[in-house]
């Protein structure tokens, strides 16, 4: 179970907002955060990950504690063990498909085998720039999940896929979840993601 | 004619801008981060050279190298170096002079990336030092190639700093724009244009080579 119990002042380009989150995430289960825009659902995102620290509050990962203000702790992002999807997928240019899983991990079958998942096989030797946005879309997710990651977060992971492909991706993305006992948050506006399975909802708002 | 000026320069250009490389690529990523007041005035610092006639730096470079002045006594006694009017001297003056031309356009160039390209390295457990090498750099690297031939170009075109701190010794500090100075005050029109019209042609194609570079890969470092 993930605790966590933050306040955040954030500046972003909605204006100044107070991010006071207070709430579990259930392990090993798929939570979607929903919400307007503006309000922090991706600073969340960044708190779990360790890329952004709260102003007070703590951070709490089973029995280990990630962030404590008043105790002065701070778990850093490359301890965490995260996977991270990012709104702007932030591939690398200089890498192609395959050379992002290669700087996640040197796991060749678990490479091969998240290639396979997110149909880019044969794409595997293209750079992104070369690549349609659904497919930058994938190969986010699949670099995100390279490192078997614990907590897998994800910020609007699907919005560049058609309805079909997104449905397969997704099925395969839950029996992967359900092995590796993957705890996944993540930021989405439609609620037809994940729904066969063991998901909670989390509506973020400032009241 | 005598094409050792021409070599001078050339030599002093691409040692300048090895230097240059070196220590352009840290200070521009370290500006290149969160903003401060003590950045912001290093960075007016470093950029001064652009506005700044050369004259003026070529004077404080003088007075500061003078073997009668502190720092010049003391790189004499510990290094037994003598700065003004030697090559070592125009060295670090233009390293100083063109320090801009590295620093500006590599600075965009990081701070153009997003920030989420190196978060992503981070969170899949790779420190700051590896992410920076095959992360940013790699994807910085266009701009490295056009803030190292834009040095390289402003270094060969140095007059007025060299003029100051190098004068005019043959083989040591007569690079090709003093050669120029220096022909066209004897009257030797025929060796002044040899001379200007070598440097045009380098330079000439040195910009061409940076436009059809950015037009390809980057946008212009100044824009």
């Amino acid at each position: 179970m993930i605790k966590i119990d933050i306040f955040k002042k954030i500046g972003g380009r909605y204006g100044a907002v107070d991010l006071r989150v207070n709430t579990t995430f259930q392990s090993g289960a798929v939570t979607q955060i929903s919400g307007p825009s503006g309000i922090g659902k991706t600073s969340l995102l960044k708190i779990l990950a360790g890329l952004v620290l709260p102003d007070s509050g703590m951070v709490t990962l089973e029995d280990e504690i990630w962030f404590d203000k008043a105790k002065n702790i701070s778990k850093k992002v490359q301890d965490r063990n995260v996977g991270f999807v990012f709104q702007d997928y932030a591939l690398f240019p200089n890498m192609t498909v395959e050379e992002h899983l290669r700087y996640a991990t040197n796991d060749k079958e678990y490479i091969n085998y998240l290639l396979e998942l997110g149909e880019m096989k044969v794409l595997s030797k293209r750079y992104p720039k070369q690549l349609s946005g659904g497919q930058q879309q994938r190969v986010a997710i699949l670099r995100a999940l390279a490192t078997k990651p614990k907590l897998l977060l994800m910020d609007e992971p699907f919005t560049a896929l058609d309805a079909e492909l997104k449905l397969r991706l997704i099925k395969g993305l839950s029996s992967l979840f359900l092995a590796q006992k993957t705890t996944v948050v993540l930021v989405s506006h439609q609620n037809d993601e994940f729904a066969h399975q063991n998901r909670n909802v989390f509506l973020l708002s400032n009241d | 004619m005598d094409m050792e000026p021409i070599w001078l320069s050339i030599k002093l250009a691409l040692i300048t801008t090895i230097f240059l490389l070196f220590i352009g690529i840290p200070i521009a990523y370290w500006l290149s981060r969160r903003q401060s007041i003590v950045k912001l005035i290093i960075e007016a610092l470093i950029t001064m050279p652009l506005v700044l006639p050369p004259s003026v730096l070529g004077f404080y470079l003088l007075l500061a190298f003078s073997p009668n002045n502190g720092l010049g006594i003391w790189l004499h006694q510990h290094f037994n170096l003598q700065m003004v009017f030697s090559f070592k001297g125009l060295v670090l003056a233009s390293i100083i002079y063109s320090l801009p031309f590295m620093v500006s356009p590599l600075k965009a160039a990081f701070s153009h990336l997003p920030k989420s390209m190196a978060e992503a390295s981070y969170v899949m457990g790779k420190s700051k030092i590896k992410t920076f090498f095959y992360v940013i750099l790699p994807n910085i690297k266009p701009s490295i190639f056009t803030a190292a031939v834009l040095t390289f170009a402003h270094t060969l075109g140095e007059f007025g700093v060299v003029l100051m701190i190098g004068g005019n010794i043959p083989g040591e500090t007569k690079v090709a724009s003093i050669a120029i100075y220096d022909s066209v005050e004897t009257m030797d029109y025929a060796s002044a244009n040899a001379y200007a019209l070598i440097l045009f042609a380098i330079t000439f194609v040195i910009v061409i080579g940076v436009f059809l570079l950015n037009r390809s890969a980057v946008k212009s470092p100044f824009e």
